[in-house]
């Protein structure tokens, strides 16, 4: 091969990083609905079930666990969608580095923007639904690990529905089943942690399900994008 | 040989769009790729830049197959499709610094000098959503000014442009054959110009 003007893999990340931060910057709304949209479920079961403190502690974990999985969901095309549309994300397939590499870059962009907010909300989430004080650490905790699996899983699919006209419900119904698995051991989590039990079994497995997801999905994207591309 | 390729066949759903094609491209040349509309020219620049995968055939590029090298041809490679890939929330100048870093050019100042040559003066800092089709065309192709790569494959470069960004492409492409690089691109007008000689690959309709 001829000699060219290398460009170092992490020069490469930094400008797609930096790119997506700006245009998120400028598009605001795009972050702050789904948020806005977490806020108002939450604050919709104490209307519904009744402001009764001893069940809506039960109900806690569950309710911000769904409520969280129901918004990453409406923010979620927003991944690939836009630069499917422009046409950069055929350029981000022909940067001179391995495409796994951008796809990881994409993925914590991602998870920085959408998932940040999250956490920061938790405990007026927590305190929303008079979640008990002891286990507003582990559903932090629980947030923590669990978030970058929904960026990371949710690319794959937005990688194959991209090109699709009608993909966001498509995409819905082919994510959450894959989902609930997170969500079984999140809310088992914060339950035991109610309950005065060790959480760290159910947390260790989803740190488990966080490093399997972050380092096999830029490989499913890839053959996704691939195949949307075209 | 910059790049060959040796009985490239494309089928797309039930359809073959070419078979047994070859096309071998020197530094120096320009390709123009001609045919009417669904003969797979497209799909042929696509193979050709390794997005899309042949039914049969290879594409090599200094003699290395491209798929086993795709990094290393993505660095020599500047490819423009149908969409601009100009992201409309930034400026002009915000999308060529952002090809000029990720193809390791550097720049010491923002390329204003290149927005000027295309003539995009004093909308260099308008979100490029802002601009129209010809102008947010012309960021895209600003990407040649800003480019070393050795090998263009450019897609109907020509759209949406005025007379004076035709003529203004042109001589740059002739720069670029002179500085012994080499073209490859799909246009419906003929390209007529002292500048530099075009080849041509005649696409058939296949039924």
């Amino acid at each position: 091969m001829l000699k060219a003007n290398s460009v170092s893999q992490w020069a490469v990340v930094k400008q797609l990083i930096r790119r997506d931060l700006r245009v998120a910057s400028r598009q605001r709304s795009d972050l702050l609905n789904p948020l806005i949209f977490l806020l108002i479920v939450v604050s919709l079961f104490p209307l519904g079930v009744g402001p009764g403190p001893d069940i809506l502690g039960r109900i806690a974990p569950g309710v911000i666990w769904v409520s969280a999985l129901l918004s990453s969901m409406l923010g979620l095309e927003r991944l690939f969608r836009d630069d499917f549309r422009d046409g950069a994300l055929e350029q981000m397939l022909l940067l001179p580095v391995p495409v796994e590499i951008s796809v990881f870059a994409k993925i914590l962009v991602h998870w920085l923007l959408t998932a940040v907010p999250v956490l920061l909300i938790t405990p007026l989430l927590a305190l929303l639904l008079n979640l008990p004080l002891q286990a507003w650490g582990v559903l932090w905790l629980t947030l923590l690990l669990g978030t970058p699996v929904l960026s990371a899983a949710g690319a794959i699919g937005v990688a194959l529905t991209v090109s699709l006209n009608k993909g966001g419900a498509l995409l819905s119904l082919l994510l959450l089943p894959l989902l609930i698995p997170l969500l079984i051991f999140a809310t088992a989590a914060v339950e035991a942690a109610v309950a005065g039990i060790s959480p760290a079994g159910p947390l260790a497995l989803i740190g488990a399900f966080m490093v399997i997801s972050l380092t096999l999905a830029p490989f499913a994207v890839k053959a996704g994008l691939r195949v949307s591309v075209n | 040989m910059l790049l060959e390729a040796k009985q490239l066949t494309s089928v797309r759903g039930d359809r073959t769009l070419f078979s047994g094609l070859d096309l071998f491209v020197n530094s120096g040349e320009l390709w123009q790729i001609e045919g009417p509309n669904g003969a797979g020219k497209s799909s042929l620049l696509r193979i050709l830049a390794g997005l899309l995968p042949a039914q049969h055939g290879h594409v090599y590029f200094s003699g290395e197959l491209i798929q086993n090298h795709l990094e290393q041809y993505y660095q020599h490679l500047l490819f423009i499709g149908h969409k601009a890939a100009v992201k409309p929330e930034l400026t002009a100048i915000e999308n060529l610094e952002f090809y000029a870093a990720v193809q390791g050019v550097e720049l010491h100042e923002p390329p204003y000098e290149i927005l000027a040559k295309v003539g995009l003066v004093g909308l260099e800092d308008i979100p490029a959503q802002r601009l129209s089709a010809g102008q947010q065309r012309r960021i895209a192709l600003a990407r040649l000014w800003l480019s070393n790569a050795k090998l263009w494959i450019l897609d109907e470069p020509f759209t949406a442009l005025d007379v004076d960004g035709i003529a203004l492409l042109h001589s740059r492409f002739a720069e670029h054959l002179l500085a012994g690089g080499a073209i490859i691109l799909t246009s419906h007008q003929e390209l007529i110009t002292p500048l530099y000689s075009v080849q041509a690959l005649q696409l058939r309709y296949q039924h």
